[in-house]
């Protein structure tokens, strides 16, 4: 891992008053533990030299957009929301100038409706529902609007929520980020104590180290967690791989019920001569690189993406705006075929970046123990190489977007839980085949957004109360 | 289309013969000469000079205003009292004017006490080159505490007595201009005609509060710590103003010409008014908002709305909508309509449903989920056609309000009631 703290199975501590002190300084107030603060990051990091792609609003924009809302009845935006936020009820607080009262109605319905602001795929969720595209009007800016009134809910420190009674129940939450994050909210505002465990050492998960940081950088997602957090009652233990350092069973002994949300696994490689070369890493990994730390891409002047989904195309984006000169997309398929949003690759698109359609790789290219290229092949409409269509295109740098891995082995000691294509299955509420083990977010959809895993690991969390609950007063 | 008629938008208030119709209301853009002639060279057809008389000492601040939901002030509001300039000041500008734009109308609006001081105030007016006077009966704070203003057109007999007293001193036509703070309004009209006025205009302002500082816990316009009523216009008091001058264009007692004023804003709201009988029409609160040049598209508006609608000149559509301004005694009560709503234009918002189910008669319902659509669905049978739902649908032409015939003949509460016409069963009353 990147942080600059290692040392595994920490518990928080609080942070030091002279941090907190600079954190208040800056606007906001964190007081979590090193995992969560956002002042222990280095401050030269890669990501910092991104600017936003959707710059916030000012109050001016957000008042005319706000009452631009029809306010619907009903409304077609809200349910395009997984997380089911009253979209026309926050929008007329604020153009009522009821700031808090719109925070309050977007975070009951979704804690981290301040990163959601930002990170959600708002053009095929919410705005894409907006009755103002069967106008062929412009929709209204669902999510810069909620991030207006986020962004000041977290600034300002307003705080909505507090924890139930204690219950006397406890949860165990496997994985720290955004499901996990969320169910533990939602059980500590019904009295159950939880835990928290992440096999890293930033909470937040692909929140904190995945996504691009034109919408939401490190710094801000921890913040966000640390708001979360301040619920108060969530012990979080880093640094344990649940699993591995910690079995299943000693899990299930510590705990009443289990939460699943481990996301999903590392970047799949390709398996071609030359894999071991330097210059070659998966996007996934190559991207918490430069979010957390800082990465040196002086030698890069051109770099190649394989995959076509939306890893990839954050990825092109990213590496154009960390300064590649060339950057170039490869993929067996083609723009019809890829599986990024439209919206995102027309984007890249407009920044310069390069495809290479219906390309295989077959093998890397070595100058000097490096990458230097890639050697490919065309594929045919029946996705077979094409005899004599072979070529090479240079690169100093490779990443892999082909998919992360799934679960495997990681839950084979746990009984009565199942897999498919390497997803936990879960019913509607969450639960797993093991009354007392739940799941949610990428581990259990397969891998879909931040909304998403939000809005299972709240489902779960509601879920778990019931059964808790019921078997209290039986 | 008649597209080729030729339109002439000339327009004779009571002998005061304008350009256009369009003129400046007494008030602050119509307060000094230069004002004046600018809105001239912008292409005002008239102005009525701010109120002169006894100058006075105003207050600070003077003006208030409603806004909603982003659009800034719908309705207008102020404590400012007549002119505060010095009255030969202000005569030697009206007769630079007159001398530089002898054909438009300069209207000198007054208002004094004592008959001596009407006389000499209409000398110098006739003196100066006016081409009318409005008498300002009208102004309901300040001077109405001072005994004139709204407190002369508040009562009918000093309102007569003092047009009387204008009229017998003037060469040139008198307006009466009408306060509309009084519970009906042709008992004043018709007192103006008495004294022997040659037009009316109306309305001035409504006495108002237009708002509390909730954090001072003052009203506004905040004076030091202290507020008192203003007066209220701009676009929100037009239906108020229209309702007037529409009581007076059908009272066959009446019949006298009409400058109307009160939320015009634009050339439709001036097509309104001269369909509702005006003569001509007097603009305050646009112009203080958004200046002089408004009334280009009102003149071209205008023009263009008489070409299309084969008017070549004001008088030929004045009074228009006049006579189907009518009581609600002559309705018929047998006329059904529903609403319609096009599904081809419906975005699906469903504000009628809210609309209908809390403020209405709970007849229009989202379509069952299995039809696959947002477009709602009106149970005609319940429907009772008062068109709340016509009202909050964002979309224009999206709901019509459509005729049903159900086979009543017409019968309205007048005739039902003289000769028991048969009435169609109630909608919606259970
Ligand atoms: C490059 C990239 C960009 C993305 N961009 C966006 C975007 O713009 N918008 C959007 O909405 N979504 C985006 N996503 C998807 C989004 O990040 C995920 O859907 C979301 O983070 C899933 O949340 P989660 O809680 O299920 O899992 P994760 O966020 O993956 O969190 C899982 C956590 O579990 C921990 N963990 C894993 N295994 C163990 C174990 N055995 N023991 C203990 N801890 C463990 C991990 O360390 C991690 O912290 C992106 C994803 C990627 C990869
Ligand atoms: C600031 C202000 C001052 C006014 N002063 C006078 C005045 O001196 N004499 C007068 O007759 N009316 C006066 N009025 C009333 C206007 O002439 C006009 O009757 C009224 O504002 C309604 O028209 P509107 O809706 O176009 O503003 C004043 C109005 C305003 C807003
Ligand atoms: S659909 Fe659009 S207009 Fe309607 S409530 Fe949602 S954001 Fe507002
Ligand atoms: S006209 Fe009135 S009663 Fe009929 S559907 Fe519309 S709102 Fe309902
Ligand atoms: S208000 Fe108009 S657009 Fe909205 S659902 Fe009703 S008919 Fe359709």
């Amino acid at each position: 891992m990147l942080g600059p703290r290692g040392g595994g199975g920490v518990r928080w501590t609080r942070t030091g008053p002279a941090a907190r002190k600079a954190a208040r300084a800056c606007g906001r107030v964190y007081d979590r533990g090193p995992m969560v603060d956002p002042l222990n990051l280095p401050e030269d990091r890669s990501e910092a030299g991104f600017g936003d792609y959707k710059p916030a609003l000012g109050p001016a924009q957000a008042l005319a957009e706000a009452n631009r809302c029809l306010y619907c009845a009903d409304a077609p935006c809200v349910q395009k929301c997984p997380t089911a936020i009253d979209i026309p009820e926050f929008i007329r607080k604020i153009s009522t100038g009821n700031l808090k009262g719109s925070a309050r109605t977007i975070l009951d319905a979704n804690i981290f409706g301040m990163s959601c602001a930002r990170v959600c795929p708002v053009e095929v969720l919410c705005v894409g529902g907006c009755v103002y595209n069967e106008m062929d009007a412009p929709p209204i800016a669902i999510g810069r609007l909620q991030r207006y009134v986020t962004d000041a809910a977290l600034a300002e420190d307003w705080r909505y929520f507090t924890a139930g009674p204690a219950s006397g129940r406890s949860v165990g939450l496997v994985g720290g980020g955004p499901a996990s994050l969320a169910a533990a909210h939602e059980l500590r505002r019904r009295g159950h104590a939880c835990t928290i465990y992440d096999a890293g050492h930033w909470l937040g998960g692909l929140n904190t180290t995945g996504v691009a940081p034109y919408k939401l950088r490190a710094d801000d997602a921890l913040a966000e967690v640390a708001y979360v957090l301040g619920i108060g009652g969530i012990a979080v233990e880093s640094g344990v791989h649940i699993g591995r350092d910690v079995g299943w069973d000693a899990l299930l002994a510590r705990h009443d019920a289990l939460f699943i949300g481990v996301g999903l696994g590392a970047d799949r490689v390709l398996d071609i001569p030359g894999k071991q070369l330097a210059g070659i890493d998966g996007a996934v990994a190559f991207i918490e690189k430069f979010k957390l730390g800082r990465v040196d891409l002086g030698g890069v002047k051109r770099a190649v993406v394989v995959g076509g989904g939306n890893t990839a195309v954050d990825a092109v984006r990213e590496l154009v705006g960390l300064g590649v000169s060339e950057v170039t997309m490869l993929y067996r398929g083609d723009e019809a075929a890829m599986s990024g949003y439209e919206h995102e690759w027309k984007a890249a698109k407009i920044e310069g970046v390069r495809s290479l359609w219906h390309t295989q790789p077959t093998a890397y290219v070595e100058r000097d123990g490096r990458v230097a290229g890639l050697r490919c092949v065309k594929l045919g409409a029946d996705k077979r190489p094409l005899a004599g269509e072979e070529f090479e295109v240079p690169a100093e740098l490779v990443l892999l977007a082909i998919g992360q891995a799934r679960l495997g082995e990681l839950v084979a000691g746990l009984g009565g839980v199942q897999l498919e294509g390497g997803r936990l299955i879960v019913d509607a509420d969450g639960a797993t085949g093991n009354p007392r083990v739940y799941a949610g977010g990428d581990c259990a959809n397969g891998g879909k957004e931040v909304v998403n895993a939000v809005a299972e690991g709240k489902r779960a969390a509601l879920a778990i109360d019931r059964a808790l609950t019921a078997s209290a007063s039986k | 289309m008649a597209f080729g008629t030729s339109v002439d938008l000339t327009s004779n208030t009571g002998g005061i013969v304008t350009p256009n119709p369009f003129w400046l209301a007494s008030a602050p853009p119509a307060n000094s000469g230069g004002q004046i002639m600018r809105a001239f060279d912008a292409g005002w057809g008239g102005a009525v000079w701010k109120t002169l008389g006894t100058p006075i000492q105003n207050v600070s601040s003077r003006f208030g205003a409603l806004h909603f939901k982003g659009t800034r002030a719908i309705g207008f509001n102020n404590i400012e009292l007549i002119t505060d300039r010095p009255l030969e000041v202000n005569f030697r500008e009206i007769a630079e004017v007159k001398k530089r734009y002898p054909k438009h109308g300069v209207i000198v609006s007054l208002m004094v006490e004592t008959r001596d001081e009407w006389r000499d105030m209409i000398k110098r007016s006739i003196d100066a080159g006016a081409d009318g006077l409005e008498l300002n009966f009208g102004c309901p704070h300040g001077m109405c505490e001072r005994g004139m203003g709204s407190a002369v057109g508040q009562e009918p007999a000093l309102n007569e007595k003092i047009t009387s007293w204008a009229v017998e001193f003037s060469t040139i036509p008198v307006l009466v201009k009408l306060t509309p703070n009084v519970d009906h309004i042709n008992p004043h009209g018709l007192a103006a005609k008495r004294g022997g006025a040659h037009g009316v205009s109306l309305i001035n302002t409504i006495k108002s509060l237009i708002a509390v500082d909730i954090d001072r816990f003052v009203p506004e316009p905040r004076v030091a710590g202290l507020s008192t009523n203003g007066g209220y216009c701009g676009a929100a008091v037009k239906p108020i103003a229209m309702h007037m001058i529409g009581s007076l264009a059908r009272d066959p007692d009446f019949g006298l010409p009409i400058s109307g004023i009160g939320g015009v804003a634009n050339w439709r709201d001036a097509v309104e008014f001269i369909l509702l009988g005006c003569s001509s029409v007097q603009v305050c609160t646009e112009v203080m908002l958004r200046g002089y040049r408004v009334v280009g598209d009102m003149i071209e508006g205008l023009t263009e709305y008489m070409r299309s609608h084969g008017f070549s000149t004001i008088e030929e559509m004045r009074g228009k909508a006049v006579p189907q301004f009518s009581e609600w005694g002559e309705l018929d009560l047998n006329y059904e309509t529903v609403a319609k709503i096009d599904p081809d234009k419906c975005i699906g918002c469903h504000a009628c449903v809210v609309a209908c189910h809390d403020g209405a008669h709970q007849c229009i319902h989202p379509a069952p989920k299995a039809a696959g659509t947002r477009v709602p669905v009106v149970d005609e049978s319940e429907c009772v056609g008062c068109n709340l739902c016509q009202i909050v649908c964002p979309v224009p032409d999206c709901i019509t309000m459509a005729a049903v015939d159900n086979g009543f003949k017409p019968a309205t509460w007048n005739e039902f009631q003289s000769e028991g016409k048969p009435l169609r069963p109630k909608k919606g009353a259970h």
